[in-house]
C-alpha cells in the first residue's frame, strides 16, 4: 500500500537529485506527485521503477530503456521542454516562459523494440544537434552522463563522485565515469 | 476485454485505452467526465501480460495509434493517439 508520506518521500528524493544536475520537476507539484506516484505503483508492480506513462511488459533487462529518469529525457527536455510524462522539464517551461507542445513517444512500439547490443552504442545527445565537440552518453543504471567519441567498455580508474548535469558535462568535454563493475548506455536517438 | 463504462452523454461513442499510472491518463477521464461524456475505458496496464498481448488489446491501441502510446482516445470511428 502506497501512502501519501511515501509520495511526498519519494518526491523530495528525486527533486534533491534532480536540482543539483540542472534538471526541475514540472512546477505543477500536484500533476508531479500524480506521476511520482505512478511511478512507485511501478516499482511496487514489477520490481522497478518505471516510466508512469509507458506500458511495461517482461523482466526488466526489457525495460531498463523506461526506469525514471529514462533513455530518452534528456533528448525530449531539450526538443520539447519536457520529458515524455512530463515530471522533468527544462529551466524555460519551469520558469513558466517556454510553452509546452504535443511530445511523441521516441521509444519503438512494442515488438519493435531494436536489440540491446545496438542500444549500447547511441548517445542520449547528439554532438551536431546541439553544438557540442563530443556526443553525451549517460549510464542505464546511476544516470551519470559522460561526452567522449564513444562509450567506455570497461571500467575505469577513477569515478566521479556526484551525478553531473548537462549543463556542468558542457564545460568538461571529457568525464569518465564508473557504475560498478559494469557499463551500461542509454539509447536515445535512431 | 473488459472496459468500464462511465455514464454520461452518449451520442458518440468514445473509447479509452489508458494506463492506470499515468497523469495523462487520469487527466484524461477527468475532462470527459467534467464535460458530462459517456466513455468506455481500459487500464491496459492492469491486464495481465497475457491479456495485453494474446486478448489483443495492445494490437488494438497499435491498429488505432500505431505508436502505441498511452491515453489513446477512440472517439466514434475517428482514430486519436496525441497527447495533449
Amino acid at each position: 500500500m502506497i501512502t501519501r508520506f511515501d509520495i511526498e518521500r519519494k518526491y523530495l528524493e528525486i527533486k534533491q537529485q534532480a536540482e543539483p544536475s540542472g534538471y526541475h520537476l514540472n512546477p505543477d507539484e500536484d500533476f508531479a506527485k500524480e506521476l511520482v506516484h505512478g511511478i512507485l505503483i511501478n516499482e511496487e508492480r514489477y520490481g522497478f521503477a518505471t516510466c508512469p506513462c509507458r506500458l511495461s511488459v517482461g523482466p526488466r533487462e526489457d525495460n531498463i530503456d523506461i526506469i525514471c529518469p529514462c533513455d530518452y529525457r534528456d533528448q525530449d527536455i531539450i526538443d520539447y521542454g519536457v520529458c515524455y510524462c512530463a515530471l522533468y522539464v527544462s529551466t524555460g517551461v519551469a520558469a513558466g516562459t517556454t510553452p509546452v507542445s504535443c511530445i511523441p513517444d521516441r521509444r519503438p512500439p512494442l515488438g519493435e523494440l531494436v536489440s540491446k547490443e545496438t542500444d549500447n552504442a547511441k548517445p542520449s545527445v547528439l554532438p551536431e544537434k546541439q553544438g557540442l565537440p563530443f556526443p553525451v552518453y549517460r549510464c542505464r543504471v546511476c544516470g551519470y552522463l559522460c561526452a567522449r567519441t564513444s562509450p567506455p567498455r570497461r571500467p575505469v580508474r577513477y569515478a566521479v563522485p556526484h551525478r553531473i548535469g548537462l549543463r556542468s558535462i558542457l564545460n568538461k568535454p571529457v568525464h569518465i565515469l564508473r557504475h560498478g563493475r559494469r557499463w551500461t548506455f542509454s539509447k536515445l536517438c535512431s | 476485454m473488459d472496459f468500464t463504462h462511465v455514464d454520461g452523454d452518449s451520442h458518440i461513442a468514445v473509447t479509452l485505452f489508458s494506463l492506470s499510472t499515468c497523469g495523462h491518463c487520469r487527466r484524461t477521464k477527468t475532462f470527459l467526465e467534467e464535460k458530462g461524456i459517456a466513455y468506455d475505458y481500459i487500464d491496459v496496464d492492469c491486464l495481465s501480460g497475457g491479456e495485453t498481448f494474446t486478448g489483443g488489446v495492445y494490437d488494438l491501441v497499435k491498429s488505432y495509434n500505431p505508436q502505441g502510446s498511452f491515453p489513446t482516445i477512440v472517439i466514434g470511428g475517428e482514430k486519436t493517439g496525441d497527447r495533449w
